[in-house]
């Protein structure tokens, strides 16, 4: 009996090399607990996204269908038509595109501008200033955002594009902290000398940072960019009250069954509002940030690493 | 052929000729108009430069050193975010801290009237039995959702970090509800009930808290069983402050520790969860503060906006603007004692463990 378990010696190192590894950590068992719990997190994780991508090419009956879950049995194309129509797509794609693009921008510049005052120059009151801008972050606009409607109301810019410009221009949009933080974190890597001999060569301060330190913050800038254009994409509260109703998708989408029904006005039938055709809105809403994020996941991911909200 | 393709055509030819007299004019007119004006303002009876000083007035005089050029140029710099600071932010919070003591309404003609009533807003929402259900919900949610985050995502910071390949591939899975977490899309996923784990709603444990606890204890229990999704989809950004932590730390340290027979299970432990607390502070201010600014409809802000707005749709009672910027600094002071809360604890840790 012991004979027909027992392994030659060299099968049964194998084996243990195998499972075990030299060192655990790169055994076989090791890996597939690794890989096996990555992989039920990321399910967990996109099972929204999943849902949202199926369900809003169902039909009504594999709506109803507690059998069908995850393949329909007829992929409804129709649903997402309707939901171009309902979005108003194309003119309010380009519209909310100028609006973020023109928001982001100017967030950027002005925390370009910021950060350099802040990492490169010693002035009375800088420990008090920067303690202060890293604070701005735990005081969002959404807690004071009773004084600003007034304040806004005073200086009679509410409902236009500038009750959100004017804070982003001056640096205090939404976390604007963090771009700060990320570009004063580059300029600080950036080496004295370099800035020193410019002087020497007779530079000005202003010369100095257009024509030294902008070229080489130019990864800063797109990080900065891309960050601020998500985040604006995706603030509906603050947009929608001091902007207007509809101003960037996502607010198209939140008047989603409002203007549904003045487009298909209910009785007509094959009109009724479901959640496929909602949730096809839903998709074509997060659409352009999908594509966005495909294509600039590299800098949108290990950027952390280079903005100091690390803690240093 | 060619003599047609060189002769330019006369609206060109126009345009070119505009162009140079413009630029002639510029030069010979405008530009040393430009000059003297620049002239003249560093070099007048009120302010004049020579040299390395400065006269005011002809009175004062103020030598131009390093250091203050430094200063003046630092100011320069920040001068945008001064404006803004003042104007957009310390203003404003000082300003909603005064409307939360008055009572404050908005019409066309005056403008903003306000009329002194003490902390009778504060008692208001005190008694109201919408809004304190609401507060009390708000900060048990929060108490239960911070440290799961935490915890889940020092876990797939960990696993990410494992000698592993596609890592690259596991970063843009958990990173993707940043860039896609907008507020009207998970309100409707919210609505369709997709940001809960089926499993987890039929398992015991939610029976259990709905029937055996009190109901201050399960509210909060029971949201953050039915949000778990949501819950973790907040995770994205503290997962990879943990990832940028672990790499910080030196592989030395490891090696080291398994020489003196330390398992993985003790390094864990002893190596990579210390190296890991002084990144949590900035983590849990992170998760506090995304997750208080999410606008739930019926929820606090979105109150806040319509007690604002329109009045209450649920009372006789509505206090305008100035109850509505008590609400918000109510709001404010749960989140802030909740980031010192959880940041005490940690701190705490910290201490122990070494």
């Amino acid at each position: 009996m012991n004979n027909f378990l027992k392994l030659p010696v060299k099968t049964e190192q194998k084996l243990r090399k195998f499972f075990l590894g030299k060192t655990l950590s790169d055994g076989f068992l090791y890996r597939f607990a690794i890989y096996g719990l990555l992989i039920s997190f990321s399910y967990i994780y996109l099972y929204p996204l999943f849902f949202m991508m199926i369900n809003s090419l169902k039909s009504v009956d594999d709506l109803i269908n507690p059998g069908v879950q995850w393949i329909p049995t007829a992929l409804i194309w129709e649903n997402y038509e309707r939901a171009f129509q309902v979005l108003n797509l194309p003119e309010s794609l380009i519209d909310s595109t100028i609006y973020v693009l023109k928001v982001s921008i100017s967030a950027t510049l002005s925390s370009a501008l910021i950060g350099y005052g802040f990492a490169r120059f010693e002035f009375p009151l800088k420990k008090l200033f920067f303690a202060i801008m890293l604070a701005t972050f735990i005081l969002p606009q959404q807690v004071t955002m009773v004084a600003n409607m007034l304040i806004f109301k005073d200086l009679q810019i509410i409902s236009t594009e500038w009750a959100m410009l004017l804070p982003a221009m001056t640096g205090q949009g939404i976390n604007a902290a963090i771009y700060i933080l990320i570009f004063y974190t580059f300029y600080k890597t950036i080496p004295g000398i370099l800035i020193e001999s410019a002087e020497v060569d007779g530079a000005g301060q202003l010369r100095i940072f257009r024509s030294v330190i902008l070229p080489l913050a130019i990864p800063s800038f797109v990080i900065v960019f891309l960050f601020s254009f998500v985040w604006y994409w995706n603030e509906s509260f603050i947009t929608g009250l001091y902007v207007g109703d509809k101003v960037t998708l996502p607010l198209w989408l939140q008047a989603f069954r409002a203007s549904y029904e003045s487009i298909f006005p209910p009785g007509t039938p094959g009109a009724e509002l479901n959640e496929a055709i909602l949730l096809a809105g839903n998709m074509l809403t997060i659409l352009p940030l999908l594509l966005l994020y495909f294509f600039g996941q590299r800098l949108f991911t290990q950027s952390i690493d280079k903005t100091g909200i690390t803690g240093e | 052929m060619n003599k047609i393709k060189k002769r330019k055509t006369p609206f060109l030819k126009t345009m070119q000729g505009y162009i140079r007299s413009f630029q002639n004019t510029w030069k010979t007119k405008i530009q040393p108009k430009i000059d003297r004006l620049i002239y003249r303002s560093r070099h007048n009876s009120l302010y004049d430069e020579r040299g390395n000083t400065i006269k005011i007035a002809k009175i004062f005089t103020i030598k131009i050193t390093r250091k203050r050029r430094h200063a003046f140029y630092g100011y320069l710099f920040i001068s945008l975010w001064i404006i803004g600071i003042s104007y957009f932010t310390l203003y404003p919070l000082i300003y909603s801290f005064y409307l939360s003591f008055h009572e404050a309404y908005y019409n066309l003609q005056d403008g903003v009237t306000t009329t002194f009533i003490g902390f009778n807003n504060y008692l208001n929402i005190l008694r109201s039995q919408i809004l304190i259900p609401l507060y009390t919900n708000y900060f048990g949610k929060m108490l239960v959702a911070v440290p799961i985050i935490i915890v889940f995502s020092i876990i797939i910071a960990v696993l990410v970090n494992a000698p592993i390949r596609t890592k690259g591939l596991w970063r843009t899975v958990f990173f993707l509800p940043v860039i896609i977490s907008t507020g009207p899309v998970i309100n409707e996923l919210n609505a369709q009930s997709a940001i809960t784990l089926p499993n987890l709603q039929a398992s015991g444990i939610y029976s259990y808290v709905v029937n055996n606890l009190p109901s201050f204890l399960s509210d909060p229990l029971t949201t953050v069983i039915n949000s778990m999704l949501l819950i973790l989809w907040y995770a994205g950004i503290p997962i990879l402050i943990y990832l940028a932590g672990l790499q910080k730390i030196d592989p030395s340290l490891y090696e080291a520790a398994s020489m003196d027979g330390a398992s993985p299970w003790m390094r864990f432990w002893k190596i990579t969860l210390p190296s890991l607390m002084p990144f949590t502070g900035i983590s849990i201010i992170y998760v506090v503060v995304s997750m208080s600014l999410f606008v739930e409809p019926g929820g606090l802000l979105d109150l806040t906006r319509n007690h604002m707005l329109v009045g209450a749709p649920d009372s006789a009672f509505w206090f305008g603007y100035g109850y509505a910027a008590a609400m918000a600094w109510i709001y404010f002071i749960l989140m802030v004692l909740l980031i010192l809360f959880f940041i005490s604890i940690t701190r705490e840790k910290k201490g122990k463990l070494r």
